[in-house]
């Protein structure tokens, strides 16, 4: 469904991404994971259009989107969950979510979408007209979560939904992931720093040193892999 | 209190020592002496010792006597935000504005209609701004360049080829739009600061084009003899400049709430959220799908083409025009009324005009004290009131379930 083929990224002089490749098959889950700047959100960024690579080719469904703008990447059908789930915090959970189906005409399609992002998040439906900011982390992690669904992309990519939340929440919210795979068949590319329930959740697994792919394999597979396991589950 | 007091005498001290130069050193050019007032610096120090333990005694009792009977701190914070009032409410004060607006020339003076017609331009000044702060976040502080293409247009338009205010008003508006873009195209890439002062800029050069390539735009003696609007191709109204400006209020209303229609449509359209979202965080706009260079775009444009007409309506208003109308000033109260109103609300924005037009214009009687009267009340409403006389609350979508049953889960 997704391919990366020797994607080279820079934030100017820097090179944050060397020759990286990885593909993501239609239905799957995959973790990419690795330590603080070894090159996860950029990875995402260069999907998503945000920051374009420089070199190398990135085909989804077999078309090149590497130089496509980032709208247009979004229309052909991947919604990206930013790092730091970047809500609109002053707009209610409502229009952030109408805004998560920014590029979508049908509307009665949009409407039932909804639903089923309420059905999934109850609790975003008790808050639908508080103002994001007024969210609880968690809360606001589901936001973001919803509010990219709702673009109903074939192809999620989610960045550290982990992030700064209670190890509770972080459960809850990786059992929806999985929901959203099995049961509304989105396939999933996840970065994630918290190496062990993201192997234990992905169907394949990436890692990434210093802006490298340096090893790939199963995500049970990784979880019992020596390096793996002295890198990023402490052990 | 000690601690009160010894804050309060620095305070008074500062005052002393900062005014100093102004208030008190007399320079007598004809006995060739200095002289320096000193009872004036000691009464500075006195009443600003004195409101200054005010101030601090009425943070210690907070809500006692002080604030119970400080009228204007409860006004102020009394203004409702938009979506607390009842139908009903707004009904009525529209209503009531309504019959206001239509009868206006019919009892008052042409003095007075000439205000109002000044403090509605101000209004479409304000609205078309607000698209590009209040909504989309850009702060502009060259927005008068966009006022001074919509007049000087019609102004030239008008001087070498006879064409009427009907005609240079879309003009007017197009060419705005397009200078929008001019300047929106360069600084896509800058936020915040960066682009206030681009901004500045811009309206800088604009003012500075018209004041020096004489040859063009008559330098700073500006241009003379610009035609009133006409109707229906009729220029009867050079007859009676009374009518005329009763014309021209009308013309300016008519167009106002064509704005008020334009605006808040805008708002609740899909561009107008994503204008709300690239304010808000650009990043997750491009993850959305939102383009963010063609919104701020739009946003540039949208907001200069009310500047575009409102400038045509202040040509043909005044009949003269130079550069002195289009200073940096006039960016800054647009961007006051803007931000005084409440930076995104419709109404904040009309009464934002009104408050910021009306009051130095009926408190001509305090002379020189008006401009300190009036930087007062901003300096109190900012203070009470951080986000403006009426917050924008509203949201812009609400959900319509599509499964029956109870609607909560």
């Amino acid at each position: 469904m997704l391919e990366l083929r020797g994607i080279n990224t820079y934030y100017g002089k820097i090179h944050a991404l060397r020759d990286v490749s990885l593909s993501v098959q239609e239905g799957e889950i995959i973790a990419l994971i690795g330590s603080n700047g070894a090159g996860k959100t950029t990875t995402l960024m260069s999907v998503s259009g945000i920051i374009p690579p420089s070199s190398g080719e990135i085909l989804f469904k077999g078309r090149a989107i590497h130089d496509s703008s980032p709208e247009a990447i979004v229309r052909l059908g991947i919604a990206h969950v930013p790092e730091g789930r970047r809500i609109f915090p002053f707009l209610t959970v409502m229009e952030n979510l109408s805004l998560g189906a920014f590029l979508r005409k049908d509307r009665q399609n949009i409407k039932k979408d909804l639903d089923t992002v309420f059905d999934l998040f109850p609790i975003l439906k008790n808050r639908k007209d508080q103002p994001g900011g007024n969210l609880s982390g968690g809360e606001q992690q589901m936001l973001a979560i919803s509010r990219a669904f709702m673009a109903r992309p074939g192809l999620l990519l989610l960045d550290e939904p982990s992030l700064g939340l209670a190890p509770l929440v972080i459960k809850q919210i990786f059992e929806i992931i999985t929901e959203l795979n099995t049961t509304k068949g989105t396939t999933l590319l996840l970065v994630e720093q918290n190496a062990n329930l993201a192997l234990k959740t992905a169907h394949r697994a990436y890692v990434i040193e210093n802006g490298c792919i340096t090893l790939t394999g199963k995500g049970r597979e990784l979880l019992v892999h020596d390096d793996v396991r002295k890198a990023y589950l402490g052990l | 209190m000690i601690d009160t007091l010894l804050k309060s005498l620095r305070t008074a001290l500062w005052f002393m020592f900062l005014t100093f130069p102004i208030l008190a050193v007399r320079i007598d050019s004809l006995k060739n002496a200095v002289t320096v007032r000193w009872p004036a610096v000691i009464i500075l120090g006195a009443v600003i010792f004195l409101i200054s333990v005010l101030w601090h005694t009425a943070g210690l009792v907070k809500r006692s006597w002080f604030f119970r009977f400080d009228g204007f701190k409860q006004f102020i914070q009394r203004l409702p935000d938009q979506d607390a009032l009842s139908p009903f409410m707004i009904r009525t004060t529209l209503g009531a504005a309504a019959v206001f607006m239509i009868s206006l020339p019919f009892f008052a003076s042409s003095y007075q209609t000439n205000v109002m017609i000044n403090a509605l331009l101000y209004v479409m000044l304000g609205l078309g701004l607000n698209i590009v702060v209040g909504l989309a976040g850009l702060l502009d502080l060259g927005y008068v360049a966009f006022y001074a293409v919509g007049a000087y247009l019609y102004a030239l338009l008008n001087l070498h080829l006879g064409i009427g205010f009907w005609i240079a008003l879309p003009m007017g508006a197009a060419l705005a739009a397009f200078f929008g873009i001019l300047l929106g195209i360069p600084v896509l890439r800058l936020k915040g600061d960066y682009l206030a002062i681009v901004t500045l800029g811009f309206g800088e050069i604009i003012r500075l084009i018209l004041e020096n390539w004489d040859r063009v735009f008559k330098g700073p003696s500006g241009i003379s003899h610009i035609s009133r609007p006409s109707l229906f191709g009729i220029g009867i109204m050079e007859s009676s400049v009374h009518h005329a400006i009763i014309y021209m209020y009308y013309i300016v209303v008519v167009l106002v709430l064509s704005t008020f229609f334009f605006v808040s449509r805008l708002k609740h359209s899909r561009i107008g959220r994503a204008l709300l979202a690239l304010k808000e965080d650009e990043i997750a706009c491009q993850a959305m799908g939102i383009d963010k260079m063609k919104t701020k775009l739009t946003a540039f444009a949208l907001g200069a083409t009310w500047a575009g007409m409102a400038g045509v309506i202040f040509a043909a208003k005044t009949t003269f025009i130079n550069p002195a109308s289009f200073t940096f000033m006039e960016s800054a109260i647009i961007l006051s009324i803007v931000v005084i109103g409440g930076m995104g609300s419709i109404p904040g924005v009309v009464l934002g005009a009104f408050f910021l037009v009306l009051l130095p214009e009926y408190f001509r009687e305090l002379g020189d004290y008006r401009m300190l009267v009036f930087g007062g009340a901003m300096i109190l409403v900012m203070v009470f009131k951080p986000r403006g006389l009426l917050e924008n609350t509203k949201p812009t979508v609400t959900y319509v379930s599509q499964q029956t049953g109870p609607d909560t889960p």
